[in-house]
Order: structure tokens, then C-alpha cells, then sequence
């Protein structure tokens, strides 16, 4: 697998491998590339942040309690696509517990007074 | 007419920490918002990255935005006056301004902060060939449609330029359901965040063009494509290999300008590199009692950085105010080579310290950052690797101040 490194500015361009169960990073230029470059193959995690929809109009920005397989991005989204929220959150309350069974939860990032026009 | 000691205009980041800053000085503030609400941009910034060096912890740009706004609508030393629009600001600091519940309004200020932030630079400003169909949005406005109105702004789109909100774009419009064929950047580098082109392109295989722009654009109504060349070393699109790409959205994120036209007829010194003001270490313009900061003064990429900045700008604006900000001989800050700019771009002699912002003027590796007053070395830093993106800092002590300052890279 190729990747580029984020963990600073350099962007190290990654190859990684597995050979006999060894995860092996090249390219990198320092130890935390090499745990950024195990990681992104063994279990890349992924926070996500998107919109709810909001019956009558606008919407409200939501966000995973915690980052989440990378693998299960897409089904969180398909299922946050499907909501229609109907009452008033407040910033930091649970909106879908445990959304597409990623084991996240989608948490409001922002108040909606459900019924005022955003 | 109403006096406050501090007014400051525009509600966003900067404004918000500025009226914090005037507040630890006992000041009493007004702060003058044209949106319906204070955060200003940060209320359409859905995705998370923001504060992790101000509150050591990563949030949503909504949530950024309520730390600050909770602290600001809490203290009754700060008058907010929403929806205002600020008409007019004078060097004797008179401001004006229009508000649909208030009508019209008219402020003294012992000192003001200017906290306006920046606008996008749109087809106009570069130039964009062809027709002029619906579709063609920037890169923040079709941003505020999604993620303030709830709005999606086409299905199947390109983007040009690949800054951060460009990349941001990329996402959201994916998670939308939008297709996104292409994003380009008509130089050789990203001015975006390394983990953007990663978690907003990589993620979701979207294709990154570098040395690549849109020649034309072709719709009547509505965009049905846009023409792609790559560019030569001198950034002129190669017309023989130019190609078609259909789609029927175009975004633009191709720069940010400070939107300092309030500042129009006054005598305030201008940066043509940042099109902002030019300031001391107080962020004071060259008219005395009128600070600047956050995007309105210079284009910054982490708003960290910004309500630092304006911190400072709001606790010197109430100093100045009370009639105890200390002025004393400046000497002048400039970036040398390999540096685009350097602020504050003056810096008073005294005790303390003082925190240097710059950015380079391209990518650059194992370079060290020099930085000299006079003809003594200040300080040296060596470095990994320096992108124009990312704005850099060096801190120096005034003490140590003989001359004229410069920073620069050096081997």
C-alpha cells in the first residue's frame, strides 16, 4: 500500500508491506512515520463530520464521537443521509447512538431550535 | 452618539478574541456582526482540526466558534450589536452602521479593531474564459449553501485550486453523494494541509492535477464542462494538450484577499504582500488607536493562530485606550531571502518577548530560519522542511533588538 505520511509538513510518500506477519514502512524519514505508516494499514481510523437533515428545512452538523474504521466511513454517511431530525439538540448531545453499527455515535457539533428558520 | 472604549468590527474568530482581550483590560467593548449570529466563518466550518494548539484539543469550527461566543455573550462589558453592517470608520474613530432592528448606528471609539477577515477571490479576479453559466461557485460559498442552508451545490463536480477549503470541498460534496472528478492546482504544490490531500482526496480517490488550470468554461444556463491544460514553468496553460472535462459544477479556491474597504480613504499604511495593514508587535496600524487582526491582516491557515493574534489586538486596543499602551522607537521587521513576508513588520525596542509570524515563498528543505537585527544574529533554527502553506513562527527577545530586523533562510 502507498500512502503520504501527515504527521508533519514533509509528507513522506509511504510504501508499505507485509512480509511473513511484519508490517514494514519505507520511505519514512522518522519513527513517527513509521507508526503513522502500521497504522494507516492495520486499522486506519477515521473521524467523520457531516450534515442531519432537519424536517421542514436546514440542517445540523454532526460529528463521530470518536474516529471509527476507515472501512465503515461510507455506511456511517449512507445512514446519516437518512435522518430526519424533528426536536430541538443541543451542542454535544447524542443524535444517533451507535450509527450503521460502527459503534460511534453521531454527536450535534451546534444547537438546533427545531422550527426557527437557520 | 454612543462611545465604547474598544469597537470592534467583524464578530468572526478574530473579533471574538480581540473583545476577550479588551475585556482583560476592564475596556468596555462593542462589537459590530453583519451575520445573525457571532463565529463568522468558523459556523460554516463543519470539519474538525481547529484548536488544537489554542485549546490543545480537536473541534468542529462550530464548536471553536461557541467556546469563544459563550465567553463574549456571557460578559456584560461586551455590546453586540448583530446584523450590523459597518458603513463607515473614520481616523477619529467614528464608526456607522445599518442593522434591521436597530436601525442606524453611530459609535466613538477610544481605540478600534479591525477583524473583517478576508473574501474569496472569485472567476472574476483570475480571469476565468468562457461563458458565464450557473455552477460556477467559490470554494466558501458553496460551503455556506451546504452546510448553513443545507443545500447541495451540483452533482458532478470539479474544483480548481487545491487550498484547504477547496480540499474540504472535495469531501463534503462526496459525503453528499456529489461526484467530484478532479481537483487541480495550477502550481507544482498544494498550498492545503498535507492531511487534507490525504483524508479528503486519497480517502475517497479523488484525482490531485498539480501544474494544471482551467483554460474555459462552456454552458448556457448551466455549466456542462470545463476545458483543462497543464502549464508550463511559467504558469501559461500548453493549449495543444488541452482536454474536455464535463460536469456541471466549477469550484473556485484559488486565494483569499483581506476585505479591507472600510479602510478606503483613510491613511493606513497597506503590506502589498499580505493586503493587509502594516503593524507593530501591538497589531496597531499606522494610524494610532486602529488595530488589525486575524484574515483581515494577513491570510492565516490555522485560526489558532488567528485568535492569538486578535488577543493581542483587543488587550493593546483597551491599553491604548486607557492611554497606557508604551510607544517607544520601533525598528522595522523584513523578510529576506526566501521569506514572502514577516509579521508584525515593526517591532518596538523594550523587554518581553515577541512572537514572529512568516511564510516562505516556496517549498523548502533543511534550510535554517536566520533571524538578524542589526548586524547580530538573533537566532538560527534549523528546519525540516518549510511549505508556503503553513505559516511559521520564531520568537525573539527585545531586548537583544540593535537594528532593523530581517528574517531569512539561510544553508
Amino acid at each position: 500500500m502507498e500512502t503520504t505520511c501527515i504527521m508533519c509538513p514533509m509528507g513522506c510518500a509511504l510504501t508499505i508491506e507485509e512480509q511473513d506477519g511484519v508490517v514494514k514502512v519505507r520511505g519514512n524519514t522518522c519513527p513517527r512515520g513509521e507508526k503513522y505508516g502500521v497504522n494507516e494499514y492495520v486499522d486506519p481510523k477515521r473521524m467523520v463530520t457531516t450534515l442531519l437533515k432537519v424536517k421542514g428545512g436546514g440542517v445540523l452538523s454532526v460529528k463521530t464521537s470518536e474516529p471509527f474504521r476507515k472501512a465503515q466511513v461510507s455506511a456511517v454517511l449512507q445512514a446519516a443521509a437518512k435522518v430526519l431530525l424533528d426536536r430541538s439538540y443541543k451542542a454535544g448531545e447524542v443524535v444517533v447512538k451507535d450509527v450503521a453499527g460502527s459503534g460511534v455515535d453521531l454527536i450535534a457539533t451546534a444547537d438546533l431550535i427545531f422550527g426557527e428558520k437557520a | 452618539m454612543k462611545h465604547f472604549d474598544v469597537v470592534i468590527i467583524g464578530g468572526g474568530p478574530a473579533g471574538m478574541a480581540a473583545a476577550l482581550g479588551a475585556r482583560e483590560e476592564g475596556a468596555s467593548v462593542a462589537i459590530l456582526e453583519r451575520d445573525v449570529r457571532l463565529g463568522g466563518i468558523l459556523n460554516q466550518c463543519i470539519h474538525n482540526g481547529f484548536g488544537l494548539h489554542y485549546f490543545g484539543e480537536e473541534l468542529t469550527g462550530p464548536e471553536y466558534a461557541a467556546r469563544f461566543r459563550e465567553k463574549v455573550l456571557a460578559d456584560r462589558g461586551v455590546t453586540v450589536y448583530l446584523e450590523a453592517m459597518v458603513l463607515s470608520l473614520t481616523e477619529e474613530r467614528n464608526v456607522t452602521a445599518v442593522s434591521p432592528t436597530q436601525g442606524f448606528i453611530e459609535l466613538s471609539a477610544g481605540s478600534i479593531v479591525l477583524a473583517m477577515g478576508c473574501r474569496e477571490r472569485s472567476a472574476g479576479a483570475i480571469g476565468l474564459m468562457g461563458t458565464r453559466p450557473a455552477g460556477i461557485y467559490t470554494a466558501g460559498m458553496a460551503q455556506r449553501l451546504s452546510n448553513v442552508g443545507g443545500f447541495l451545490v451540483g452533482k458532478e463536480a470539479v474544483i480548481l485550486g487545491s487550498g484547504d477549503i477547496g480540499l474540504i470541498m472535495a469531501r463534503r460534496m462526496t459525503s453528499e453523494g456529489a461526484k467530484v472528478k478532479l481537483v487541480m492546482e495550477i502550481m507544482p504544490f498544494s498550498s492545503g494541509l498535507k492531511r487534507n490531500i490525504v483524508q479528503c482526496l486519497q480517502d475517497y480517490d479523488i484525482p490531485l492535477r498539480y501544474s494544471t488550470t482551467v483554460t474555459r468554461v462552456t454552458g448556457k444556463e448551466r455549466l456542462t464542462g470545463v476545458y483543462i491544460a497543464p502549464v508550463d514553468e511559467k504558469l501559461q496553460p500548453i493549449l495543444e494538450k488541452e482536454e474536455y472535462v464535463p460536469c456541471d459544477t466549477l469550484l473556485l479556491s484559488v486565494g483569499l484577499i483581506p476585505e479591507n474597504d472600510l479602510l478606503t480613504g483613510m491613511d493606513v499604511e497597506m503590506s502589498p504582500v499580505t493586503a493587509g495593514a502594516v503593524v507593530d508587535e501591538y497589531r496597531q496600524t499606522s494610524v494610532s488607536g486602529i488595530f488589525s487582526a486575524g484574515n483581515v491582516l494577513h491570510v492565516h491557515d490555522l485560526v489558532d493562530n488567528v485568535s492569538e493574534e486578535a488577543f493581542i489586538a483587543g488587550k493593546s486596543a483597551a491599553q491604548y485606550a486607557a492611554g497606557k499602551l508604551s510607544q517607544g522607537e520601533c525598528v522595522s521587521v523584513a523578510a529576506g531571502e526566501g521569506v514572502r513576508y514577516v509579521l508584525p513588520q515593526r517591532v518596538h525596542k523594550g523587554e518581553g518577548k515577541v512572537r514572529l509570524y512568516f511564510r516562505v515563498n516556496k517549498v523548502y528543505r533543511g534550510k535554517s530560519v536566520v533571524v538578524r537585527s542589526g548586524d547580530e544574529l538573533l537566532k538560527r533554527k534549523k528546519t525540516m522542511v518549510l511549505a508556503p502553506g503553513e505559516m511559521q513562527q520564531i520568537e525573539i527577545e527585545k531586548s537583544l533588538i540593535k537594528g532593523d530586523i530581517s528574517v531569512a533562510l539561510e544553508e
